[in-house]
């Protein structure tokens, strides 16, 4: 359910457009359901709309946890 | 890619994988709900499964908004195709799903209805525009995660005056679906869930207080990589080893406790809740899905083809979703599973979208079964 | 020249293909004459025949045919008539012969601006240049307006079998080896991008290519091979379950060693698609014997178009004919066949 993929915003478009990149692969997402979206941050991308914009330091966290938990049963 | 790679890390999915059996011991079983299909797409596609020990199970659950819509909502839209020469926008999603009289919206196509695939709602507006001598209509699906975006094209064709645009609306909610499960009489044989990924982007993180704290079950949110999936799984063991109920949130990195505020305004301001919705293997539920509010009734299919109705279109006698759904039966348990039920020929509603229970075995798991048998 | 005997020549620029170019007429001769022969012409297109008389054969031969329907016409990478040569070429060549010669034959539909078409015939004259396989004989006709889709190509090709080398899809052994040729999920991506209400950018061309050459130094390695198949239509997962299904093996294969591009990686992720069902048009799938896999390898990676070459896994015994992998995470799933045409999963 729900495919979405964060995406790099790689330019600001008018219409509250915005063009994302994957890896080289780019696309004209709405950003109407985001506030505050800049040139460089990640956006969770669903349906053509930028859902949520990603939290890199609460990714990088996440990461930190997944190596320390699996070492400390 | 960022942010997706190294949450499909081999050797940090080993390491969480040992801890999972270490937190699982020897102990009784454990039965976790992934309530939605990204997950259980997810979890065999990467085998994930695979990786989990015997005594932890996974009962996939009712999220995935192709599965559970209803026969007579796609005949809807094929009639509308094929009665009333609307131009009908799908996600790819739903092009395939059988319908009644042998159909589906492909098959529709086939007779010559006017049936195109769409990425998103705003390719279907901007199809609206470019043919204004027709009617478009969008088939809208989906749980949350997928309403705000059709809440905002309906207010983009409002601001444009679309007048040849209308919703034919789907929209589905999550927690009253897990309420049905969970209010299942005599109780549900569950220990906890994997919270939706996506959904809980917009609706965030606090809505689930409810199944933790009524009904007494832990709830964790994760991300759709392998990673997330397993981190979840064992957050919710060691829940249950101790004694807590919680929800907690794997999936940080886009989920928050209120979620998106904006997207949830717009959802509110288009649509209300229906009183009640029927979902394919689980029923009439009350309060489960949405319809547009009377205000953008213009752009409602329903209210604008007002002579079609919703049939309901009951399911095969053989099916046993509902049971699949509620976690009392497994795939396989269905008599007709792989025989007369395949993905070629799905027969009930697990079946119909690789993010099925019934599908995802199939697919990616029915190997493990057949060697069981012959071993 | 006469007065009455001139005949306008065709109008390139401007141009469009109406019913009487297909009618058997003048019309028809012109557009022969000034577009399909001036492109493609050779020796046996020259005898102006109905058909091509060829020198003679010696060996077992092959023959093979492909109807080409592709929307675009023209796609990155390539477009219908680079494809319908190089896809038959390619069809004689996983029997393990050397492709000879190939035919050639046209569905117009009415209306189609000739500048176009003249495009793709000198894009199919110069594939089949660079193969070396000469398009000996072909024909055209012409369907009413909406009756076709611009332009359907069939191709039919000869060959002549290697001697003494028999490949089948009913061949694979237990104990055989895998291999691919190289990265997969480009050529079905370069269309996918171009599709209506999916339309994305990327750095994505079809990997479009004339097989034989490589086909030719996997034979000369001396490796023992079974089977040779491309995997288009369906992908790699449905062309393996194809061999599975026939040799009444099963397979397992190493999700890591299969090479996709970034960018085909990425839109698959995007678009909720897998690269295994994605289609292929320029790679092969190799099955041979275990100890000859290492050699057939290097033969492989050494030829241009097998530079990203790899075992990506192993025929088992199994009679139910699945084809199995362990996944990146090291997990295992199955790998089942296509189910219909994949569609985007999105919501
Ligand atoms: S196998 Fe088919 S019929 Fe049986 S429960 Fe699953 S979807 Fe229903």
């Amino acid at each position: 359910m729900c495919l979405a993929i964060p995406a790099l915003v790689v330019e600001l478009l008018p219409a509250d457009m915005a063009r994302i990149d994957l890896d080289g692969m780019r696309k004209e997402v709405s950003l109407s359901l985001v506030d505050d979206v800049a040139v460089g941050d990640y956006v969770i991308v669903h349906v053509g709309y930028a859902l949520q914009k990603l939290d890199p330091e609460e990714a990088a966290q996440t990461l930190a946890l997944f190596a320390e938990l699996a070492r400390q049963p | 890619m960022r942010y997706v790679d190294e949450f499909r890390d081999p050797v940090l999915a080993q390491n969480l994988s040992a801890s999972i059996a270490l937190e699982a011991g020897a102990g009784f079983g454990y039965r976790f709900m992934e309530f939605c299909g990204g997950h259980t797409h997810a979890l065999s596609r990467y085998g994930v499964l695979g990786m989990l020990p015997s005594n932890v199970q996974m009962i996939h659950g009712p999220g995935c908004p192709v599965c559970v819509l209803p026969i007579g909502r796609i005949d809807f839209a094929i009639r509308l195709a094929l009665e009333h020469d609307v131009i009908l926008c799908s996600y790819g999603d739903c092009l395939r799903v059988p319908a009644s009289d042998g159909l589906s919206l492909l098959k529709a196509r086939a007779q010559g209805a006017d049936v195109r695939m769409v990425y998103s709602a705003l390719d279907a507006c901007k199809i609206a525009a470019d043919n204004p001598q027709s009617q478009v209509v969008f088939f809208a699906i989906g749980f949350e995660t997928t309403t705000p975006p059709t809440a905002s094209i309906i207010k983009q064709a409002h601001a444009a005056g679309l007048k040849n645009f209308s919703v034919l609306c789907n929209h589905v909610l999550t927690l009253p679906a897990m309420e049905a499960i969970l209010n299942q009489p005599g109780g549900v044989p569950l220990d906890g869930f994997v919270g939706p990924a996506h959904v809980s982007t917009v609706i965030g993180s606090a809505p689930y207080q409810l199944v933790a704290q009524r009904y007494r079950k832990p709830v964790v949110i994760a991300g759709f990589e392998p990673l997330d999936m397993l981190q979840a799984i064992l957050m919710l063991l060691r829940q249950v080893n101790t004694g807590r109920a919680e929800v907690e949130n794997e999936f940080t990195r886009a989920v928050t406790p209120q979620g998106n505020r904006k997207a949830q305004a717009l959802v509110n301001e288009v649509f209300e809740v229906r009183d009640a919705f029927e979902w394919r293997g689980l029923g009439s539920l009350p309060w489960s899905g949405l319809k547009l509010r009377a205000e953008f009734a213009q752009y409602d299919a329903e209210a604008r083809y007002p002579e079609m109705h919703f049939v309901s279109v009951p399911d095969h006698k053989a099916c046993e979703c509902g049971a699949i759904l509620r976690g009392e039966k497994r795939p396989q348990e269905c008599k007709i599973f792989g025989t007369v039920c395949t993905p070629d020929n799905p027969i009930g509603a697990c079946m119909v979208s690789s993010e099925g229970a019934c599908a995802a075995h199939y697919t990616y798991g029915r190997y493990r079964d057949v060697m069981q048998e012959g071993s | 020249m006469s007065k009455a005997a001139y005949v306008r020549p065709l109008d390139m620029a401007h141009g469009r293909v109406d019913m009487s170019h297909g009618s058997g007429g003048r019309a028809m001769a012109q557009l022969i004459a000034e577009l399909f022969a001036a492109a493609l012409g050779n020796e046996y297109l020259a005898q102006g025949n109905d058909g091509a008389l060829l020198p003679q054969i010696n060996g077992r031969l092959v023959m093979s045919t492909d109807a080409h329907v592709v929307a675009p016409l023209f796609f990155p990478g390539g477009d219908i008539g680079c494809l319908s040569v190089r896809g038959t070429i390619n069809d004689i060549a996983m029997m393990g012969a050397q492709p000879l010669y190939l035919a050639a034959s046209f569905i117009l539909e009415e209306g189609y601006p000739l500048a176009d078409l003249k495009r793709i015939v000198d894009s199919m004259a110069q594939a089949a240049r660079a193969a070396g396989v000469p398009i000996v004989t072909g024909d055209t006709k012409v369907v009413e307006q909406g009756k076709g889709d611009g332009v359907f190509i069939t191709t039919t090709g000869v060959g002549v079998a290697y001697d003494g080398v028999t490949l089948s899809g009913d061949l694979a052994q237990p104990g055989d080896k895998i291999l691919l040729s190289g990265a997969i999920g480009d050529h079905g991506m370069a269309i996918l991008s171009q599709r209506e209400g999916l339309a994305f950018d990327a750095p994505i061309l079809s990997d479009t290519a004339a097989l034989h050459g490589l086909v030719a130094a996997m034979i000369a390695s001396g490796a023992k091979l079974r089977v040779l198949r491309d995997p288009t239509r369906g992908g790699l997962a449905t062309t393996l379950n194809e061999i599975a299904r026939q040799s009444g093996v099963g397979m397992m294969l190493q999700e890591n060693t299969i090479p996709v591009n970034p960018a085909v990686a990425a839109a698959c992720e995007f678009l909720g698609l897998d690269a295994l069902y994605v289609a292929n048009e320029g790679k092969l799938i190799a099955i041979c014997a275990a100890e000859d896999a290492e050699r057939l390898l290097a033969a492989m990676r050494a030829h241009p178009l097998g530079q990203r070459a790899a075992i990506i896994g192993a025929v088992l015994e199994d009679a139910r004919g699945f084809v199995q992998m362990t996944t990146r995470m090291g997990g295992c799933r199955m790998v089942d066949w296509l189910n219909g045409e994949q569609l985007p999963r999105i919501c």
